[in-house]
């Protein structure tokens, strides 16, 4: 009888069910959505704040001061220390290697730019690096460069054979995706010998993609004008290949610009692991901090010393935090929100039922056998609309993801008992009220009509 | 009786016995709404409880929409500079030109200037190290993430970065010594007051006071980092200004910073927005389960008013105005709690807090009253085609 009862108020009151569901599944999605969301904010927004560029730089552990005024290096070429450009792909062999999202080598040139014997020949920073060089550490390919770590480079070139120039970088690789369309036009190839000319000293040397520049006694072609609004936009920057043969030190790089998505600090990330008990420095050693991470590269790179960049580093922490923090209490507000829609929802359609409640009860249903009935409609309606409700959340977020963040946000199917239980819970929670009022009220007042 | 007396808010007794003694018709209807209120206060209270619980949460969602990306991009300041203002070709900057960049963008309050000057000075071996003069007060508060041990206050005290100071002046028991440099044959002697740590070019360099510089290499300041407060067509519009006064400078904006900010922004303002549209649409959905429930509910004074003859207009007026009422009482409640709530949020996650904006409230009420009436509309539509008898009969 009872599943008969169960079944025959599914079917016969559709509508009444449906709007309950509607209300549930809604209200679900809601939460579930939400809750994804907030869950992967951290991530995305951490791979949004690597648009600020590198956090970490790895420099080699005895060096001669930088003597650098405005973007203009002082130091002799060769003084100083270097690291060698073998120990890079070991990066991508470091413990948290895949929170690295990308690493540029540097290596400052100073250079004569200017045509043959000209007098006027002035002196200017070549900068070798990568651009998007392909890499290979064990059986893994990867790429890597200043066009994932430095998303803020705009490189004005020529697209192909007579296209109008266009203006790449803020259509190329989003940072903190180690993906790009070999086509961006005007940035050189890393095993070429083309260049990127800034864009003021372009402008005083008057030249423009496809001219040829004479820099310490070699034609190179421009391929492109680089703007970066930072002390780039007065040099040349070229292949890192090309850099070292200038200066005749192959495999030399002055330092490394790492990215990486790091943890905030807290009270653990900033002691010494000099000083940790074995199993705090496991700790210490295993959490994505910028300050294990900076030590995990010192180990990998001889002869290093990897070192935070403040500036990027430390804010990030704040912004984050902030960020996440603003999320938790929004998705507090959703799930709120929709507990309440979900709670109405119910509480009205057991409210129209008096009349059957009364009916059950002239019959000798007894207050218990009442409200197990309404119990087992509501648990069967909260699981169907949890499950209906779970699978467009999903959807929703997955759209939120792709259309805010170009990526993917990952529902953990973990989430799926824990929102179950949220449904069931919020259900039986919003009707017990009206059951309990629906199942107090006279029959004879129901059945005679007198709400 | 017409729409236009109906009365927008619920009236005290004294008031509807007012009513009652000059306006005869509009008192039944009047009596109508007070007593459907009044005696059925439970359904009544949990239909204004709906309407307050979505208006609140839709006025805090949508104070915070507004206020965050303020309370973001004063945040995104400890980035610090976003403007960067250079003399041309190496020369320095007139000497009043920081009093005009500060004239420029005094008016907007939290914008820093900070001049700097540099200088290649030779130590006593002859190793080639650049200082830079500069103002501590302010580039201690532009430069936020600058990790020092301790600031100078004394004359002849410099700021050392690490790097220089492990070369310079190397440690001798708890404290470093005292160094001498030269710049064009002009020699002096500094003690190092504090270490300064930042992992980028900062740590190669001593930083001295600007006058003491001044004084000792008689180079005036040739940049001046400026971390101008605002949105980015704001600050565009900054350095258009201070181009205009200082024409002999270049004014860059720092693209790194100004690009990551509006990187991050632009998402967490798109998250935000998604966010407070379904927390908002959620609540709608609330009000609208209830209040349908609730009025669906009363179909037998709908039924007994059709009986006793009321027309069409009236009964639609009738619910129109409670519902409308029920809307107006709610928002108002509501928005003063979700500005509270707003508040709250912005205490504890921005340690600031939310301004409360009452612009907002002209669409809070207008959602309110919106939804309230179609939760109105919805089942007496659904009422009109049933006959009075069937419903009074209780089928």
């Amino acid at each position: 009888m009872f599943p008969r009862i169960v079944y025959e108020s599914f079917r016969r009151q559709a509508r009444r069910k449906l709007l309950a569901g509607i209300a549930i599944t809604l209200g679900v999605a809601v939460a579930t959505a939400m809750i994804a969301v907030a869950t992967d904010i951290g991530d995305k927004i951490n791979r949004e704040l690597r648009s600020y560029g590198a956090n970490l730089v790895v420099t080699p552990q005895e060096d001669t001061l930088d003597v650098e005024v405005g973007g203009v290096n002082l130091k002799p070429p060769s003084d100083g220390a270097f690291l060698n450009e073998a120990d890079l792909p070991k990066i991508r062999g470091t413990f948290w290697h895949h929170n690295i999202v990308g690493f540029s080598p540097m290596l400052p040139v100073t250079v004569k730019v200017g045509e043959g014997n000209n007098k006027d020949a002035k002196d200017v920073t070549l900068l070798g690096t990568y651009f998007n060089k392909a890499l290979r550490f064990g059986k893994e390919d990867f790429t890597t460069g200043v066009k994932i770590t430095n998303p803020w480079w705009k490189v004005e070139g020529k697209c192909g054979d007579g296209a109008e120039p266009v203006l790449s970088g803020a259509e190329g690789p989003r940072p903190g995706r180690v993906e790009d369309s070999p086509a961006a036009c005007g940035w050189p190839n890393d095993n070429s010998q083309d260049i990127l000319v800034g864009e003021r000293l372009a402008a005083k040397l008057a030249k423009k993609p496809g001219d040829t520049l004479e820099v310490a006694g070699r034609q190179l072609t421009i391929s492109g004008i680089l703007s970066t609004g930072g002390a780039e936009d007065d040099q040349i920057v070229a292949p890192l290949a090309l850099a070292q043969q200038i200066l005749g030190k192959p495999g030399a790089i002055r330092r490394v610009y790492v990215s990486a998505l790091t943890k905030p600090p807290d009270a653990l990330s900033v002691r010494d692991p000099k000083t940790m008990t074995p199993e705090v420095y496991d700790r210490w050693y295993c959490s994505p901090y910028v300050e294990s991470i900076a030590y995990q590269l010192q180990e990998v790179i001889p002869h290093s010393h990897a070192e935070q960049i403040r500036q990027v580093a430390q804010n990030e922490g704040t912004v984050l935090s902030r960020i996440k923090g603003l999320m938790l209490l929004i998705t507090l507000a959703a799930l709120f929100a929709s507990a309440l829609a979900v709670s109405a929802a119910m509480a009205t359609a057991i409210y129209e039922r008096r009349v059957e409640v009364g009916l059950m009860k002239a019959l000798g249903a007894g207050n218990l056998a009442v409200s197990a009935i309404f119990f087992a409609e509501a648990l069967l309606l909260a699981l169907i609309g949890g499950i209906a409700g779970f699978s467009a959340g999903a959807l929703l977020a997955r759209q939120i993801g792709r259309s805010i963040f170009n990526s993917q946000i990952s529902i953990e199917p973990v989430l799926f008992p824990i929102i179950m239980t949220i449904a069931v819970f919020v259900t039986f929670a919003g009707s017990a009220a009206a059951i309990r009022r629906a199942v107090k009220f006279d029959p004879v007042f129901a059945l005679r009509g007198e709400g | 009786m017409t729409m236009s007396t109906v009365p927008g808010t619920l009236l005290t007794p004294r008031q509807v016995a007012d009513r009652r003694a000059h306006a005869p018709h509009t008192s039944m209807f009047a009596r109508m709404l007070v007593r459907a209120a009044v005696l059925r206060r439970r359904r009544a209270a949990s239909a204004l409880l709906a309407m307050i619980v979505a208006a609140a949460v839709a006025t805090a969602m949508m104070n915070l929409y507004v206020d965050v990306q303020a309370k973001l991009r004063t945040e995104f300041r400890n980035y610090g500079a976003n403007v960067v203002i250079v003399a041309k070709d190496g020369q320095s900057l007139p000497a009043d030109a920081l009093a005009k960049v500060e004239s420029v963008l005094g008016a907007k309050s939290k914008t820093l200037a900070v001049p700097f000057a540099y200088a290649v000075a030779r130590t006593h071996d002859g190793q080639s190290v650049v200082v830079v003069g500069t103002d501590f007060a302010r580039a201690r508060q532009l430069n936020h993430w600058w990790k020092v041990s301790h600031w100078p206050n004394a004359p002849n005290e410099a700021l050392v970065g690490m790097r220089a100071a492990a070369i310079l002046s190397p440690k001798v028991g708890p404290n470093r010594q005292p160094f001498e440099l030269t710049f064009q044959g002009k020699a002096i002697q500094l003690a190092p007051a504090g270490m300064l740590q930042t992992g980028a070019g900062e740590d190669s360099r001593i930083y001295l006071d600007q006058s003491e510089f001044q004084n000792w290499t008689g180079v005036a300041p040739s940049t001046i980092e400026v971390a101008a407060n605002g949105t980015a067509a704001e600050v565009e519009a900054s350095i258009r200004q201070l181009a205009q006064v200082l024409p002999a400078a270049d004014i860059r904006p720092v693209r790194q910073i100004m690009e990551g900010e509006a990187n991050v922004l632009n998402k967490t303002r798109a998250t935000l927005y998604a966010s407070a549209t379904l927390v908002v649409l959620t609540s709608a959905l609330c009000v609208l389960a209830t209040l349908i429930g609730w009025v669906f509910d009363r179909r037998r004074d709908f039924a007994i008013m059709k009986a006793l003859g009321a027309s069409e207009r009236l009964i639609n007026g009738f619910f129109a105005a409670e519902a409308a009422a029920l809307g107006v009482v709610g928002a108002i409640l509501g928005f003063f709690i979700g500005i509270g709530v707003a508040a709250w949020i912005g205490r504890v996650n921005f340690h600031a807090p939310v301004v409360p904006r009452f612009s907002v409230f002209p669409y809070i009420l207008a959602g309110s009253v919106a939804v309230a009436l179609i939760s109105a509309i919805l089942p007496i539509e659904l009422l009109r085609r049933v006959q009075p008898a069937i419903i009074l009969r209780g089928e």
